[in-house]
């Protein structure tokens, strides 16, 4: 699974521009699908299995898109301003390198400021392609681009930008690889433009219309010096969801997963995260309601270009999806 | 995506009559939630034109130029009535009535200026402290809403009630290449959506939407575009242009728009990421028809297109705008060119569409 | 003719935060039973109650809505026994210190909200209101039983029980929104003597104060042709008295403003005035704040109306409202739907009554 990982969190896709990545997960999941679809936004839908008396339209949801920058001004000099795309953290900014969706390549530097212990805002930022001077630069107003970092591969701890969400990405691929037997019509949605406002699962939800919803994404943790309090960890097992800043867990969906992952001998976490949210607020409020629920993936440093995930979370996250899909589901 | 076929039919031009169709828009008052008389205007201009015309639960104003073709696209073009204003919110003594904000209005634009108020269009004032009676302290700090009150005048007390909406009390006129007045923001884009329905073509069904209430949220756009099931849409607004000249002499790279540069194509705002395959098919229709164009630089702000996207399984969508100046201020200034090339490229634009727009799945070309 | 009082203070007693308003939904289902045809809950849990009426087919649909969640708190860490918590809804944090709560654990366990002493709280909290991420909730036990009966995600409600006060007041927890349900109940209740044209589904609404889940999702089901809410507003008080509050006991709370449709408006005023029902009217520049703010841009829209009922100290444990408001509330909402025409919303225009 390693390989799958570092082949999609390499991949540029900034919100609303998420093609590669869709391309890459299309070729991975082809041959397991029995049916798959983009939609309007770009959503890939894929669906597996067929509704049995016992079973449930399900949708899984994991996005494909990742924080960015997008260019608002090239200067005279080649110069390049921009804006964010999705919640970027300026301090993480200086010194960084982006990759834009053509390929050009550049590092974000800064102006001077009064003093170095001050942090930057936005507009004291810019980016530097080696271009000398407007005419001559590979960038124009509108283009996007992501961070650019490889992987790096610590045994079970992986860091790369854009573990949000790339690592559920590949989680659900590899669920719907392993997926044999299940009583339900289970829809995996690789969905678009989470970061910018869950504008993506909307429109896919409305499409797809499930029964019961179930997104798989990244959450805090609460385990690095002077963090924020918070009960969740690396390695001790996917998280179920309880609330997050702008969801309630369907509880008949938070007992189910307890009881599921109980049973199948799967570790755990309780997930009570303040502030953040996931593809499941928006499946929730589709059509006449859907019961919500999230597995998450533990993750530090969240939108920084190092974020780092336990690779026995992931796997644990995937046999739990795998015993949830795999029964029927309680409502 | 290579515009399919030349336009047949004539491209409406910005004329006296256009003009003056603009100012009876601008000098309405329509604010967030009350936007009846521009509705009645836009009614009056297309009853005659419409296929289709109806008004739903929230006062959109919905009108339907059908296709005359067999098989076609389904294109949605939304332009907001509504402007940002006043309600009255409580009664005071002798012609002092306390009032909110609706919508963005720039705070430090209040003091000092005229207002009318309700469906007469009754004169008040926000009143600002003389100069003579603030001490140097006060001067350095904004005027809090706090202190300010409409005015109707001592005998005023019956030209308002609780719940009446005000505007500023601007007074539409031309100014050489410019036009000046308050709700250019968006009185420009219905004025020209109204052109597009008079001259809409016969290949597509055009589903002309007059929305309300996109300044507190894009609300009247959500539910249209649920009722009218576009293919795709277009937002079509009028957004700032901070063209000035910077404090030091140094190059302004946050302007925005610029007046003079032609409409303004919307990569992203805050609400909605364009759909790349519309982004190109406007470029694209610009550079055949030799049309001056801009991008408008990504970031802030929204537009109806931000709902429209979102509706039901999701539909293709992309902003156009006419630049204009001191937007949610009394005075808002425009220039004629800039109205006129985005009538043109639109026009072209819904002359030229076809189905193979989307074709592909939605990804950069 | 049913106890307004009783009931209310049954379902004041109860637990019901947003999400998990089970206990309030069985109770409130228990007594509308008897004055609806049909009781069902939604997909996300809420209450829908059925009460056909008698037009002939294609009827009307009328959706009267009153969210039944609360405010509250929920675990979100153990600590040596202790619970840290998050809110759920909105909590001013400065009434937190001292409440007693209930934790629905494996079983329910009484509790207090309790604030460390300054030393162990960060110097620059001292002599400042505690931020909730410093609070805790001691439930006597050790962290041992702790560890057994609670869990990170557990609820934890108010635990203030409602009582009387003289002038026909009631304090609770969650007046606001069960005083709304109430004044629905009492609707229901009147209905059962009158003949009405129009389909009426009462509907306790789920998680308002969070996300508005129940009011997005239950007129998507019903697709009503319009909507009446009822919540409640600020009532004068101590601390606030501007032209934001309205008068407690002074009568029912008419809403103004884009949210709301102004014919509607414009037909439950005179009605209220043709029935000397007081009213005052509340100005809502921009949104109602209410279930309106959702079901109004559902599907192709429809047309709501607000109606409030006056109540000090929202969002507190002491809500206090006026029991007269209540039935003003309920009698005029039964008076306007038993004259509800067939063809009424063709006939109500967006046009602003002059």
């Amino acid at each position: 699974m390693k390989e799958l990982i570092r082949k999609l969190v390499e991949s540029v896709g900034p919100s609303g521009y998420e093609h590669i990545v869709r391309d890459v997960v299309k070729d991975e999941v082809a041959p397991f699908a029995d049916e798959l679809r983009v939609d309007a936004l770009g959503n890939l839908i894929v669906r597996k299995g067929v509704r049995k008396e016992n079973g449930l339209r399900v949708m899984l949801s994991a996005h494909m898109d990742e924080i960015g920058i997008i260019a608002t001004h090239i200067d005279e000099n080649g110069f390049i301003r921009f804006t964010m795309v999705g919640g970027v953290f300026p301090r993480n900014c200086p010194g960084g390198r982006v990759r834009f969706m053509n390929g050009v390549q550049g590092v974000i530097g800064t102006e001077r400021t009064e003093s170095v212990d001050k942090a930057y805002m936005i507009e004291q930022l810019f980016i530097d392609v080696g271009a000398s001077s407007r005419a001559d630069c590979p960038v124009k107003v509108g283009d996007v681009a992501a961070f650019d970092r490889p992987m790096l591969d610590l045994g079970n701890r992986l860091v790369a930008k854009a573990m949000d969400d790339r690592i559920s990405v590949a989680a659900q691929i590899e669920t719907l690889r392993r997926l044999s037997d299940t009583p339900h019509e289970v829809y995996f949605v690789f969905s678009v433009q989470e970061e910018v406002g869950l504008r993506g699962a909307t429109a896919a939800a409305y499409g797809v219309d499930p029964d019961v919803g179930i997104a798989v994404d990244i959450t805090m943790t609460g385990d690095t010096p002077r963090g924020m309090k918070m009960e969740v960890a690396l390695g001790k097992g996917p998280a179920i969801k309880v609330r997050d800043g702008r969801m309630l867990s369907d509880p008949r969906l938070i007992r189910h997963m307890v009881e599921t992952a109980e049973k199948a001998g799967i570790p755990y976490q309780l997930e009570v995260l303040e502030g953040g949210t996931t593809d499941a607020s928006v499946i929730q409020l589709t059509r006449a309601g859907v019961p919500a629920g999230c597995v998450s993936i533990p993750c530090r440093y969240v939108h920084s270009p190092s974020e780092m995930v336990d690779i026995r979370d992931v796997q644990h996250a995937v046999r739990l999806l795998l015993e949830i899909l795999s029964n029927p589901i309680p409502l | 995506m290579k515009p399919k076929q030349q336009s047949v039919t004539r491209l409406p031009l910005i004329g006296a009559r256009q003009v003056a169709l603009l100012e009876k828009l601008s000098n309405a008052c329509a604010v967030s939630g009350d936007e009846g008389e521009v509705r009645r205007i836009v009614q009056d201009e297309l009853k005659s034109v419409a296929d289709e015309m109806k008004h739903d639960a929230l006062g959109n104003l919905l009108v339907i130029r059908k296709a005359r073709t067999e098989s076609f696209l389904k294109v949605m073009i939304a332009a907001h009535m509504d402007e940002v204003g006043f309600m009255i919110v409580d009664k005071e003594e002798g012609g002092l009535f306390r009032f909110e904000m609706v919508g963005g209005v720039s705070k430090s634009h209040l003091a000092g200026k005229a207002v009318w108020v309700g469906t007469k269009h009754h004169y008040g004032v926000i009143g600002a402290k003389a100069i003579h009676l603030i001490s140097p302290e006060e001067l350095k700090s904004p005027i809090s809403l706090e202190n300010l009150r409409i005015d109707m005048g001592p005998g005023g007390s019956d030209h308002a009630r609780v719940g009446d909406r005000a505007t500023f009390a601007t007074t539409f006129r031309r100014v050489g290449p410019s036009l000046i007045g308050k709700a250019l923001d968006n009185r420009l884009g219905v004025a020209t959506l109204i052109e597009l329905v008079k001259h809409a073509p016969m290949h597509i069904e055009l589903q002309a939407a007059f929305t309300v209430q996109e300044e507190i949220g894009a609300r009247g756009a959500s539910v249209a575009a649920y009722a009218l099931q576009p293919d795709l849409a277009i937002a079509l607004d009028s957004t700032p242009a901070y063209d000035l000249p910077d404090w030091d002499g140094q190059e302004n790279t946050r302007y925005n728009t610029r007046l003079g540069f032609g409409p303004a194509i919307y990569v992203a705002d805050a609400g909605t990421i364009s759909d790349p395959r519309l982004i190109s098919f406007l470029v694209a229709t610009a550079e055949q028809y030799r049309i001056p164009y801009q991008i408008r630089q990504p970031g802030g702000g929204g537009t109806d297109a931000g709902a429209i996207h979102r509706s039901r399984a999701g539909v293709p969508s992309v902003s156009v705008s006419i630049p204009g100046r001191y937007a949610h201020t009394p005075a808002g200034l425009c220039r004629i060119s800039d109205w006129r090339h985005t009538l043109a490229l639109l026009y072209h634009a819904l002359q030229d569409i076809t189905p193979s727009i989307l074709e592909t799945e939605r990804r950069m070309p | 003719m049913i106890e307004l009082t009783p009931f209310l203070k049954k379902l004041l007693g109860l637990p019901g935060l947003s999400a998990y308003e089970t206990p309030v939904r069985e109770a409130i289902a228990e007594t509308w039973q008897p004055l609806v045809d049909e009781l069902m809950v939604s997909r996300v849990g809420s209450l829908h109650g059925l009460k056909r009426g008698v037009a002939p087919e294609p009827r009307p649909r009328l959706l009267l809505a009153a969210h039944m969640d609360a405010v509250g708190l929920m675990v979100s860490g153990i600590v040596e026994g202790f619970l840290r918590i998050t809110e759920v809804g909105g909590v001013d944090n400065r009434i937190l210190p001292g409440q007693l709560v209930t934790v629905h654990g494996q079983r329910d366990l009484p509790g207090v909200v309790v604030q460390p002493p300054d030393f162990l709280l960060p110097l620059e909290q001292r002599g400042k209101p505690v931020r909730r991420e410093f609070l805790l909730v001691d439930v006597g036990l050790t962290p041992d039983e702790v560890g057994k009966l609670i869990r990170v995600g557990d609820p934890v409600s108010f635990a203030q029980q409602p009582f009387e006060l003289p002038g026909e007041a009631l304090v609770g927890h969650s007046l606001d929104n069960r005083a709304s349900v109430a004044a629905l109940t009492v609707c229901l209740d009147e209905l059962q003597h009158m003949v009405c044209g129009w389909d009426v589904w009462a509907v306790a609404t789920a998680q308002e104060e969070e996300t508005f889940l129940g009011a997005y999702t239950s007129p998507f089901d019903i697709r009503p042709n319009m909507a009446l809410v009822v919540d409640v507003t600020h009532a004068k008080g101590p601390g606030g008295n501007d032209y934001r509050t309205y008068g407690l006991g002074k009568g029912v709370v008419l809403g103004w403003g884009p949210n709301i449709h102004p014919g509607l408006h414009k037909a439950v005023k005179e009605l209220a005035e043709r029935l000397e029902v007081p009213f005052q009217i509340e100005p809502m520049p921009r949104h109602s704040g209410t279930d309106a703010y959702a079901i109004q841009i559902t599907a192709e829209g429809i047309p709501c109306m607000v109606l409030s009922i006056p109540l000090r100290y929202m969002h507190t444990p002491v809500e206090l409202v006026s029991l007269k408001d209540i039935y003003r509330t309920g009698h005029l909402l039964a008076e306007f739907i038993a004259r509800l025409k067939p063809d009424f919303i063709q006939k109500v225009t967006w046009e602003e009554p002059s």
